[in-house]
This record gives C-alpha cells, sequence and structure tokens, in this order.
C-alpha cells in the first residue's frame, strides 16, 4: 500500500469533515436540539404523571405553571406537556419516515434517469418537473382529501410530494458519475447495471444524498404541520404538533398558550433540522454552495 | 431568440400535457372518485348513481374521458361546481383577484426588503448584520406559516387592536383605507417565508459578483465604489433574480393558501379548501391545475426575461 507516502499531514476525508462540520456552531446545535426533541418525546410521556388522551374537564384552561400543569392545559382539560411530547413523537417520526420513503423513490429514480439516459431519462425527468409544478401544499391537500387521513396516509402522501428533489440530485450526480473511472471499470468487470448504479455510483454521490435527506427531515415535519393544521392530517384525539394548532386559533384571546408550545416546537425542530444540514453541507461537499 | 422562445415554449406545452395527465389520473383513480358526492348520500339508490354517471360522462373509458376533458379545457370549458353548478372558471376568476393582491403586495415587500439584506449582507459578509441576517433568514424558513399568522393575530389584532384579524374588508366599509388595513397582516406574514428565501438568494448572487475580475477592474482604474456597486455589481447581481422570481412562484402560491386560511382571506387558497370539504371535485381540479399552469408559465416567463436581459443564456 502507498498510504504510508501519501499521508504526510493529509486528513482522511472523512476526519476533515468532521473537523469542518464541528466549526459550524449552529449546526452542532442543531444536532444537540434534534438529540434532545428525540429524547424528550421518546422518554417524556414515561416520566410525566399525566396521559396525553386524558380528559379532565375539572381543569380546563389552566395556565402553564399553575400547578401540576407545566404547560397548563387545553379545551378538555388535557396536559399540554404531555400532548407536546406525543405531539412531537408523532412528528418526528412522520419527518422521518417520509424522508426514507422519498430518499428510497428520489435514489431510484435519480439513479435510473441518470444511468440510462436517454428516452428513459428524459421521461423520468420530465415526470419529476411536472410534478414539480404543483404547488407542494396543493398537491398535498388534494391527495389528502382523497384518501383516509392518519398516520400512514399522511406520512406516504408527504413523501409523495418530496422525492421530486431528491431524484433531481441524485439524476445529475449520477450522471456525472457514470463516465467516470471506477464505474468504467465496474462496467469491464461485468457487474451488471443495477450493481454499477446502486453500488458504485449512489455511494459515491452519498454526501449531497446526506444533506438532501437532511433538509427532507425538515421540510416533512413542515408539511404535517400544514396539514394537520387544515385537518387533513394527524386526526384528534391523536396529537400531533400540527393538529395541536388546528383548534388553538379559536381560544387565541383567552388562552395564548395552547398556541405557542406547539409552534415553538415545530420551529425548533425545523430550524435545527435546516441548519445540521447546512453545516454537513459545508463540512461533506465545500464546493456546493447552494443558499 | 425565436428560435430559444420556441424551444422553450414547446418544453411548457410537454409539460402542461404531462401536468394535466397527473392531475387527471391522481383525482380520478383515487378511492371515492368523482362520484364519492353523491354515494355518501343514502337517498341514491344504485340506479340513481348509474344514471348520474352515465349523465356525467364517467361510464366512459378513462382515456377518452381525459381526452374529452383536456380538449374542453383548451376551450376555457373547465367543467362545473357540484356544489353550486357555476362554471369552474368563473369560481376560479372570482377569487382570483384577492390571491393576486395579497401575492403582489408580498412579493414587493419581499423583494425589495430581501434584497436590500442580501446586498448589504454580502457586501459586510461574517459582520454581525450579516449573521443576524443569515440566521434570521434560516428561521424565517423554519417557522410555519400558519403559526406566524397566528402570533401576527395575537400581537396585533388581539393584544394590541392595530389590525383586523381577518377578511379582506370590514363589511360595509371597503374603501381603499380600510382595504389596505385588512391586507398588511397577511401580506406581511406571507412575506416572511420569500424575503427570507429572496436574501439568500441575494446575498449570494451579490457575492459571486463582488469577487469577478470586472470589478476589480473598475476599481483599479479608480471608479467610485458607488458607481461600482450600482452600474456594476448590482445590475449583474440582479440578473439571476428572475429565475429566482420563477422558482419562488409554487412556494408563493402554497403560501397564500395558508395565509388565507389563517385570515379568512377570500382567495383561490380558501376557495380551495372549502372545495375539498365539500368534495367538489371539477372546482379542486380546477384549481390545482389553473395554479399548475400559473407556475408554468412563470417559469417560462422568467426564462424567456431571462434570455433577453442576457444574451449568454440564448446562445449557450
Amino acid at each position: 500500500m502507498t498510504t504510508a507516502v501519501l499521508s504526510t499531514d493529509q486528513l482522511a476525508p472523512g476526519q476533515a469533515a468532521w473537523r469542518r462540520f464541528r466549526r459550524h456552531r449552529l449546526a452542532l446545535a442543531g444536532a444537540l436540539i434534534i438529540l434532545v426533541l428525540v429524547l424528550g418525546s421518546a422518554l417524556g410521556p414515561y416520566l410525566l404523571p399525566f396521559d396525553d388522551t386524558y380528559i379532565d374537564i375539572m381543569k380546563r384552561f389552566a395556565p402553564p405553571l399553575s400547578g401540576a400543569h407545566i404547560l397548563g392545559t387545553d379545551e378538555l382539560g388535557r396536559d399540554v406537556l404531555a400532548r407536546l411530547m406525543m405531539g412531537a413523537r408523532v412528528s418526528l417520526s412522520i419527518g422521518i419516515i417520509a424522508m426514507v420513503i422519498a430518499m428510497a423513490v428520489g435514489i431510484a429514480v435519480g439513479a435510473f434517469a441518470g444511468f440510462y439516459g436517454g428516452v428513459v431519462g428524459a421521461v423520468l425527468m420530465r415526470l419529476v418537473d411536472a410534478v414539480l409544478c404543483f404547488p407542494t401544499i396543493f398537491l398535498l391537500l388534494a391527495l389528502a382529501a382523497l384518501t383516509e387521513p392518519g398516520f400512514v396516509t399522511t406520512t406516504v402522501l408527504i413523501a409523495a410530494t418530496a422525492w421530486m428533489w431528491v431524484a433531481r440530485v441524485v439524476e445529475a450526480q449520477v450522471r456525472s458519475l457514470r463516465e467516470r473511472e471506477f464505474a468504467v471499470a465496474a462496467l469491464a468487470f461485468g457487474s451488471s447495471n443495477l450493481r454499477i448504479m446502486f453500488r458504485e455510483l449512489v455511494p459515491n454521490a452519498m454526501a449531497p444524498i446526506v444533506v438532501a435527506a437532511t433538509l427532507n427531515v425538515a421540510k416533512a415535519i413542515l408539511l404535517e404541520s400544514y396539514l394537520s393544521y387544515l385537518g387533513y392530517g394527524i386526526q384528534p384525539p391523536a396529537a400531533s404538533l400540527g393538529n395541536m394548532l388546528n383548534n388553538a386559533q379559536i381560544y387565541l384571546t383567552s388562552a395564548p398558550w395552547l398556541a405557542i408550545a406547539p409552534g415553538v416546537a415545530i420551529t425548533l425542530a425545523v430550524t435545527s433540522f435546516n441548519f445540521l444540514g447546512d453545516g454537513l453541507r459545508d463540512a461533506l461537499d465545500p464546493r456546493m454552495n447552494i443558499p | 431568440m425565436a428560435r430559444y422562445v420556441a424551444n422553450r415554449l414547446a418544453q411548457a406545452i410537454m409539460l402542461l400535457v404531462i401536468v394535466s395527465a397527473i392531475g387527471f389520473a391522481l383525482l380520478h383513480l383515487a378511492p371515492g372518485g368523482p362520484l364519492s358526492q353523491f354515494a355518501a348520500s343514502a337517498q341514491m339508490t344504485q340506479e340513481d348513481l348509474d344514471r348520474v354517471r352515465s349523465q356525467l360522462g364517467l361510464d366512459r373509458p378513462l382515456p377518452i374521458q381525459y381526452l374529452d376533458w383536456f380538449g374542453r379545457m383548451l376551450k376555457g370549458d373547465w367543467g362545473r361546481s357540484y356544489r353550486d353548478g357555476e362554471a369552474v372558471l368563473s369560481v376560479i376568476s372570482s377569487h382570483l383577484g384577492a390571491t393576486l393582491e395579497l401575492m403582489t403586495t408580498a412579493t414587493i415587500i419581499a423583494v425589495l426588503l430581501g434584497c436590500w439584506i442580501g446586498v448589504l449582507g454580502a457586501l459586510r459578509r461574517y459582520s454581525l448584520f450579516d449573521t443576524l441576517a443569515t440566521v434570521g433568514a434560516m428561521i424565517a424558513l423554519s417557522i410555519p406559516t400558519f403559526w406566524f399568522g397566528l402570533v401576527t393575530i395575537y400581537v396585533f389584532s388581539v393584544k394590541l387592536g392595530w389590525l383586523p384579524a381577518g377578511n379582506r374588508e370590514t363589511i360595509g366599509d371597503g374603501s381603499p383605507l380600510d382595504l389596505l388595513h385588512h391586507l398588511i397582516a397577511p401580506a406581511l406574514v406571507l412575506a416572511l417565508v420569500e424575503t427570507a428565501m429572496w436574501g439568500r438568494f441575494m446575498r449570494s448572487s451579490m457575492l459571486e459578483v463582488i469577487n469577478q475580475d470586472y470589478i476589480r477592474t473598475a476599481r483599479a482604474k479608480g471608479m467610485p465604489e458607488w458607481r461600482i456597486l450600482t452600474v456594476h455589481a448590482l445590475r449583474n447581481a440582479l440578473l439571476p433574480m428572475i429565475t429566482v422570481a420563477g422558482l419562488q412562484f409554487p412556494t408563493l402560491l402554497g403560501g397564500a393558501l395558508v395565509a388565507e386560511t389563517v385570515f379568512t382571506w377570500p382567495g383561490m387558497g380558501r376557495l380551495f379548501l372549502d372545495s375539498i370539504g365539500y368534495r367538489d371535485y371539477p372546482v379542486v381540479m380546477g384549481i390545482l391545475m389553473f395554479s399548475a399552469i400559473m407556475v408554468l408559465i412563470g417559469s417560462l416567463l422568467a426564462d424567456i426575461l431571462y434570455a433577453v436581459v442576457d444574451p449568454r443564456i440564448r446562445v449557450g
């Protein structure tokens, strides 16, 4: 091996990336907040003495910090903190699962279009262009209105409106990578097309894919909140960060805390994933400089 | 130039065909389908349903229905609302004005504010202002628009009482001043995300330009700094913003829907939500198509305009 000669004072790519990432303080803060949110929503409900769907009409509209309810209670006397934790659990899960589905579809479409090019590529990418013509929220609502609302539907629909950007990123990467020596070498070894696509090309495009995945979670959480706020996402009594705001508007004058906590939680989660994505972009691929 | 425009136009038409096929397929192949509104009524017998189905032409093969529908769409016949039998296109157009008013105002605010913040950030890169603006833009992009709307209503309508909490006008008033008063809050809420986007794009565009050789040349020959900035840098940095305007359009439309919902603004977005509630498929379908066509035309215009102002595009 020639590593002894080459590795005089050069850092391994992973180490250099970690160094660049560490310098991005906002990305670190984002990662930390995400960790807190995940742990809080995963473990929090077990530590709290209240159930998120337990109705106590004797204690309706208790303001925050009054008695046992740290964030107060809602219009049915349910503990807001308990609902917030369960809601964050639902919203984060949807964000991450929708991202995984969108990535799978986007990577598959992008890899096929980029690898085969020609008519296949053109047809697939025009399909991507066409779906992108529909404003996301319009498409999402039209689809949601046609299906039975719930966790699975919401997740799948969000993924269905988010895979196109991934496909574009992957297509561009694969199209340029397939001409490189290692891809040609794999072809010469007799590797199948599928193997070249998913074992050689896609792993080499991992940097932009990871960035896209992180930003995708942010987008998915935001979309879930829109959909549930408008009443077509997660249905009560189950809580999600979006549907907690669904009727907060009615009680805005008398109980503003119902609107504050979930909104802050959504903003915090989405901002964190966005900053994390930004930091990962700087760390993994310094050449990419998309605003 | 003519060739570029023709080429771009052909692409747009092809895209329109795919877009319409997707929209049509989505709503027809989905469970429930266009008949669900009638099927839900207990008084409808199977016989009635069959009759309605054939009366609405829903018993024909889907490709035929699509071609028929697409042909009529080109002629301006977008079907009739299930709710009140009004023509879809006229229902949409009666709500379009309010939406355009909101979108135009928000865009003007966003372009002016965003470009200003972006240019200043680029000129004083890594300064306190730049850092705050960058972080602020990221947070602005992460705030759910509806929640920001709720906060605005709480602060400026409930607490301070400065602005109305919704609607386009006070019933019985409707003077220009009253209209403006109602416009402020929803337009600002819609402008938030847009401003952040414009600021980010403007900053990176300006950064790219001020590091170019011709800026250095202008400095070297002793041109005053303000002239370098306005004549050389700003003009070139603004060019790519035309593309941004095209790219931003879908987000703007989506944002308008949300802002309209929060502020009970009588626009296309509210109409869309109401129609979904009523399962009024022709209107839902119509607005979905209408918004996609608006996006298509928007990006087409942006591309053509860019080619007009920047000859490098139409040659390369």
